[in-house]
């Protein structure tokens, strides 16, 4: 854990307790039952807004709390432990592009709704299965945008969309020219196709000619905080497994083969903690962006996809049902895997960054 | 604003700065620029010639190659803050700290810990001047991750103790003045019948016979010492207590073997530019085999969250003033790691990666390969990974403590 103020320890204190008390992963339980594509509880919802969760990283100016990246990653690791089902990157991720790339007036017009958790947002960039920012089709004229994205997280609560057009980012609202499929993935929360036919947009043109990239590596950051929570929570709740289950007389923790494997992953779970958190403070220090949160990424895709396959198979044929809940972080951990670039995506991405 | 007591230790720091800047100026002879301190080599001291030996003497007169080591043991007495200063000066003006080896990582800080008055004084000054040469006698031939399994016996003869037994694995025991050693006082009790001792290497029945090993060089030996006299005073601590003694000192090894900042020296130049030398590259400069371009930036990541994991381990350690629980991996991570680097550019060299000898290699070429082959001792000594695993099952991770 990276040395925190004393606020930033509240705020981490808080989310714990709020995330242990108000959304276990029985809540998310729940939010499946319920079946809506949503996919997330809307009065849990407004409580996190309420809070100031979703104006993390926004301006007091425009009705945020700015505590910056690293207490939203704070935030974002405990709710990733509980799994809890709610549109807070996704809206973080497109707050964080208006910040980037808005004008004033756009600031002042989308920042407020965003904090206060009226309205929720979402970014859309990739255009088929795979994080692919090179490939956009997506174009805009006379301030129509047409196009189509695909697996957009979120999607189904969502009424702003930060839209990757080839010439680059736009604000659209849900309305007239929106149209959504659902995608239903393995990770059970809110994913759709949208169709773009003429839809009002209106571009975002701060930013520079990174704006795209920038806003990416943000959202790679971002996302990388969720896994770290599920990852800490598999390895926890694995160790806590070991330590109780007897097999041949004994508690499995006895056994050196498993004992190493822990040592190993927990070894793993270190490593990803300093990639994660470092990737939050560039972003707040503004330094080696881009470096950091491709490290970042590419460490927490490693880590938790060892550690949510580990997680199934010491815990035996009980991790295999779908009463026990380590198979939730399995389905989630590949989804987030695949957002925002794959393993080799990373790996590519920062072999260019350093010149080779 | 600072406060004012910041401001004074501001203006203390800046003050010190200078006064290293100036000691720099007036000691640093340019033509060791960029040169590396050969106590700590793994081949073995080569003679000093008058530039080295005058370089040393400056540094360890003052204290400074031991910056926060007390000052009346020959320290410098500084803070960690003015220890910083001078590491960071040496480094900008490519001046190495002369003083080193065991005596410094190891044996030092134990003896600052545990030993009297008379035995501080007569072995710390030397220490800090670089004048002594300490080594570690500690694994036996059947004594290694089970160390308390040592069988060397002191007998106690009134004055002194008897010595007679066997180490191995000596690091530098051929050219050692001392040596510090756990040896058994007491055959009824594995770890309480250990004592921590100070053994003269020229004594009288101390014999040492050079090991080599598989990269060609022999900086490790077996020690052997038939009826070897101890005087009394060389006991440190009390009988019985050098299994403690003796742990205490390993902590101060793994924690040299892993500090980031050396390991990180280790891994030298990016692979990717080294790799660009060696492989062809395309029109936009990427290397062309996507394979081991891929396997490079796989290993360039991890080795990245390596570094950021010894920053955090510092800064939490300093945050909580005590040792980080993450300090348990680093060892074991940052040894793999090197050793992967190792292998990896071999890959990248072919053939040419593998030299033994002769002038169609480079001098960076034959090096790594010794490197590669010194580095596979990395995982084994200091506590191997298995055993560095073990503990952090059974006290990080609370794997025995259960029920
Ligand atoms: C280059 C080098 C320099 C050294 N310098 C010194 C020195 O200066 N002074 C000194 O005293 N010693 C020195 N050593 C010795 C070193 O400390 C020992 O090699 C080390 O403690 C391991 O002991 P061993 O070689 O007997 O291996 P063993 O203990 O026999 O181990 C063999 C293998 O079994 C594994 N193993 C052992 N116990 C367990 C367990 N409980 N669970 C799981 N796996 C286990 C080990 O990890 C290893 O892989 C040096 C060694 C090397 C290689």
């Amino acid at each position: 854990m990276a040395v925190l103020s004393e606020e930033q320890e509240m705020l981490r204190n808080m989310a714990r307790d709020w995330a242990t008390k108000e959304s276990p992963v029985s809540e998310f339980r729940k939010v499946r039952a319920a079946g809506q594509p949503q996919a997330y509880n809307a009065d849990a919802y407004a409580a996190m807004a309420e809070m100031g969760w979703v104006g993390i990283i926004i301006p007091e100016a425009h009705g945020g709390s700015d505590f910056g990246f690293l207490s939203a990653g704070l935030v974002i690791e405990e709710l990733g432990k509980t799994l809890t089902a709610s549109p807070l990157v996704a809206t973080i991720i497109a707050a964080s592009a208006i910040l980037l790339g808005g004008s004033d007036a756009q600031k002042a017009k989308w920042l407020p709704r965003l904090a206060s958790g009226e309205t929720v947002a979402t970014l859309a960039v990739d255009e088929g299965a795979h994080c692919d920012p090179s490939a956009i089709e997506t174009s805009v004229s006379g301030g129509k945008l047409t196009g189509k994205k695909a697996f957009v997280h979120e999607a189904h609560g969502a009424s702003l969309f930060v839209v990757a057009a080839k010439d680059g980012l736009y604000l659209v609202e849900k309305g007239d020219g929106v149209s959504l499929t659902t995608r239903k993935l393995t990770d059970q929360r809110s994913h759709a196709d949208i169709q773009f036919a003429g839809a009002a947009a209106e571009k975002l043109e701060g930013g520079g000619d990174s704006l795209l990239g920038d806003v990416l590596d943000r959202a790679r950051v971002l996302s990388v905080a969720e896994m770290l929570g599920m990852a800490q929570a598999v390895f926890d709740t694995t160790l806590d497994y070991l330590k109780q289950r007897v097999q041949f007389n004994q508690v499995l923790a006895t056994f050196q083969a498993l004992q190493h494997r822990m040592a190993d992953l927990f070894a793993d779970l270190t490593q990803m903690r300093s990639a994660v958190e470092a990737g939050l403070q560039a972003v707040d220090s503004g330094f080696g962006v881009a470096r950091a949160a491709t490290i970042a990424k590419a460490e927490a895709n490693r880590v938790l996809h060892a550690i949510s396959n580990q997680g199934i198979q010491l815990h035996g044929g009980i991790g295999m049902t779908d009463e026990f809940n380590v198979g939730f972080y399995l389905k989630r951990a590949r989804v987030l895997e695949a957002s925002w670039g794959s393993s080799s995506y990373l790996r590519d991405r920062f072999a260019r960054l350093s010149g080779y | 604003m600072p406060t004012q007591l910041e401001s004074d230790v501001q203006t203390s720091e800046d003050a010190f700065r200078t006064e290293v800047r100036q000691f720099l100026a007036t000691n640093f002879p340019d033509e060791l620029k960029g040169t590396g301190n050969m106590m700590a080599g793994l081949d073995g001291p080569t003679d000093e010639n008058p530039v080295q030996k005058k370089w040393r003497e400056a540094v360890g007169g003052r204290g400074w190659g031991t910056p926060t080591w007390p000052k009346e043991y020959g320290g410098g007495g500084l803070t960690k803050g003015q220890a910083r200063i001078i590491e960071h000066e040496f480094a900008k003006v490519g001046a190495y700290n002369p003083i080193g080896g065991m005596g410094v990582m190891m044996f030092g800080p134990t003896l600052l810990e545990y030993g009297d008055e008379r035995q501080k004084l007569e072995h710390i000054p030397p220490i800090c001047r670089g004048e002594i040469r300490w080594c570690q006698g500690y694994s036996e031939p059947n004594a290694g991750s089970d160390l308390a399994n040592l069988q060397t016996f002191a007998v106690d003869k009134g004055d002194h103790y008897l010595i007679n037994g066997q180490k191995t694995w000596t690091s530098g025991g051929q050219w050692a003045d001392k040596c510090f050693a756990i040896v058994r006082t007491d055959r009824s009790d594995k770890h309480k019948g250990i004592s921590f001792m100070l053994i003269d290497m020229d004594a009288p029945g101390v014999e040492v016979r050079p090991i080599t090993m598989i990269s060609g060089t022999s900086p490790f030996c077996e020690t052997f010492f038939t009826d070897v006299k101890v005087p009394k005073e060389n006991l440190v601590g009390k009988e019985g207590q050098g299994w403690t003694i003796g742990k205490r000192l390993l902590q101060h090894e793994r924690t040299n073997i892993s500090g980031g900042g050396r390991l990180a020296g280790m891994m030298g130049q990016s692979l990717g530019d080294i790799a660009k030398k060696y492989c062809e590259t395309g029109g936009d400069g990427a290397l062309v085999n996507k394979v081991l371009r891929d396997k490079i930036a796989d290993l360039e990541i991890r080795w990245n969250s390596f570094l950021l994991t010894a920053r955090r381990a510092v800064e939490e350690s300093k945050a909580q003033g005590g040792v980080s629980e993450i300090s348990s991996v680093l060892k074991k991570v940052g040894t793999k790691l090197a050793q992967d680097r190792s292998e990896l550019l071999i890959e990248i060299r072919g053939f040419q990666g593998l030299g033994w000898e002769g002038d169609e290699f480079g001098n960076d070429e034959l090096e790594d390969v010794r490197g590669w082959l010194f580095g596979k001792a990395a995982t084994i000594y200091g506590g191997s990974t298995e055993v560095q695993n073990n503990i952090i099952a059974k006290r990080v991770l609370g794997m025995l403590d259960h029920q």
